[in-house]
């Protein structure tokens, strides 16, 4: 029996779907040119994470061993579409930027692979908070390699931000340097690559300093 | 070896069909519900590009709704109908805004909305879908840009026909650093748009 405590560290952290599992790269690596577009990826992937985690644990019981994948790829390509056409009539703005992407989430691997290899063999609570927490920390991940390409490649933050939060979020937008000329190698796919790569190596040494220091100092008990 | 009977493909079979059937069903009502608001949004956009290129004291028609549907024409580098908006004062013919292709960009067809004022001179050229360069051929998205703008009242004779180029090539209009395709497919998009206009004016207004 997992705990929410270990679920939630193992979806934002140790067994992260960018970072470790490298799941869902194709949608990662191709919108997070900017912070905005990173998040909204996100968020949609997010939701499709939570929505399909908890119609496939709900059904978990029923499903025939034989059917399972098509019937989990025929729930996450519908709440897919559903997800879409609501962001077309409710966010039209987003959808613009986003809307290529959004299909795109019905082939990103990470959420099949939550649905069979977590959702059909536990509860509905664990399920969809294992769905809540694969996405978050699939949504950070794609922020942070957003606001780095976006800083490095324009020389800005938080650009469009009105896209998705409305016109009042215009402040948001954070410009460092008028002249910055930009540095387009962050923006083309190739920043993508080398952006994730600093990011994985930045949370392996994270992963292994503190236990160094742990093993070194002091072996203590382990804490729950 | 496993053996499955023939009594548990038929269970299993009507499972995946009952699953094909309550997804369908959950698309069709999301897409139902949704429809109006999708189209509204569609619409929108569409004048709020419009109303872009043409103030909206200068008619009084509903433009998105006064349209005329063009055959394929090498000038406006469409291979496949497309549609014109009319727009009109008291009846009479203000503007005409076509949606051309410029098909050489650097990266494919740049999608462009060209309003041609009656009397020959362009109210204003914008790009709608492109997928050029970041960073470079971008720029000629007005969001990245004033580029675009530099069309504004130009018409065949200003400049000539040799001014309808990139400096670079001897022409009038700017390129940008690092990037010449791009906005020579846009510059000799507009003029064969112009050019259209020129030939075709009597029928766009006929009806």
């Amino acid at each position: 029996m997992t705990t929410s405590r270990e679920i939630s560290r193992d979806g934002l952290w140790g067994n992260n779907v960018a970072l470790v599992q490298l799941l869902g790269l194709c949608p990662l690596l191709a919108v997070t040119s900017t912070v905005v577009n990173g998040i909204g990826l996100g968020i949609a992937t997010l939701i499709t994470l939570v929505l399909s985690n908890t119609i496939v644990s709900l059904i978990r019981g029923f499903v025939r061993k034989e059917v399972r994948l098509p019937v989990f790829v025929l729930i996450i390509a519908s709440v897919v579409t559903i997800i879409e056409l609501s962001m077309q009539a409710l966010f039209y703005d987003l959808y613009l930027v986003l809307g290529i992407f959004i299909p795109l989430i019905v082939t990103n691997c990470a959420i099949i692979g939550r649905a069979e290899g977590f959702a059909s063999r536990n509860p509905v609570g664990p399920a969809a908070l294992d769905g809540l927490m694969m996405g978050l920390g699939f949504l950070v991940v794609l922020a942070l390699l957003g606001a780095l390409r976006e800083i490095i490649g324009f020389g800005t933050l938080f650009a469009n931000a009105e896209l998705m939060f409305g016109d009042g979020a215009q402040t948001l937008t954070i410009e460092f340097n008028k002249d910055y000329p930009g540095f387009l190698l962050a923006v083309l796919p190739p920043g993508a690559f080398f952006g994730l790569a600093v990011l994985i190596v930045a949370k392996n040494w994270l992963d292994l300093r503190p236990r160094e220091k742990q093993e070194i100092i002091e072996p203590a008990p382990e804490t729950a | 070896m496993i053996t499955i009977s023939r009594r548990q493909i038929l269970i299993s079979g009507i499972f995946l069909w009952l699953f094909a059937v309550a997804g369908t069903t959950l698309v069709t009502l999301t897409e139902y519900s949704s429809r109006e608001a999708i189209i509204e949004n569609e619409r929108q956009l569409l004048l709020r590009n419009l109303y872009a290129l043409l103030p909206r004291d200068k008619l009084d028609n509903d433009i998105a709704e006064d349209i005329l549907e063009l055959p394929a024409s090498p000038l406006l580098g469409t291979d496949t109908a497309s549609i014109v908006y009319r727009a009109r004062l008291a009846g009479e013919p203000v503007a005409a805004i076509f949606n051309s292709i410029a098909p050489n960009g650097y990266s494919g067809k740049i999608h462009l909305l060209v309003g041609v004022y009656d009397t020959g001179k362009l109210a204003g050229v914008r790009v709608v879908k492109h997928a050029e360069t970041p960073g470079l051929g971008e720029a000629v998205e007005i969001r990245k840009s004033p580029w675009i703008k530099s069309f504004d009242g130009k018409s065949l004779t200003n400049p000539g026909p040799s001014g309808w180029q990139v400096k670079r090539d001897g022409g009038e209009f700017d390129q940008f650093t690092g990037a010449t395709i791009t906005p020579r497919a846009v510059v000799s998009a507009v003029r064969n748009t112009l050019l259209y206009y020129q030939q075709n004016v009597d029928m766009i207004f006929k009806q």
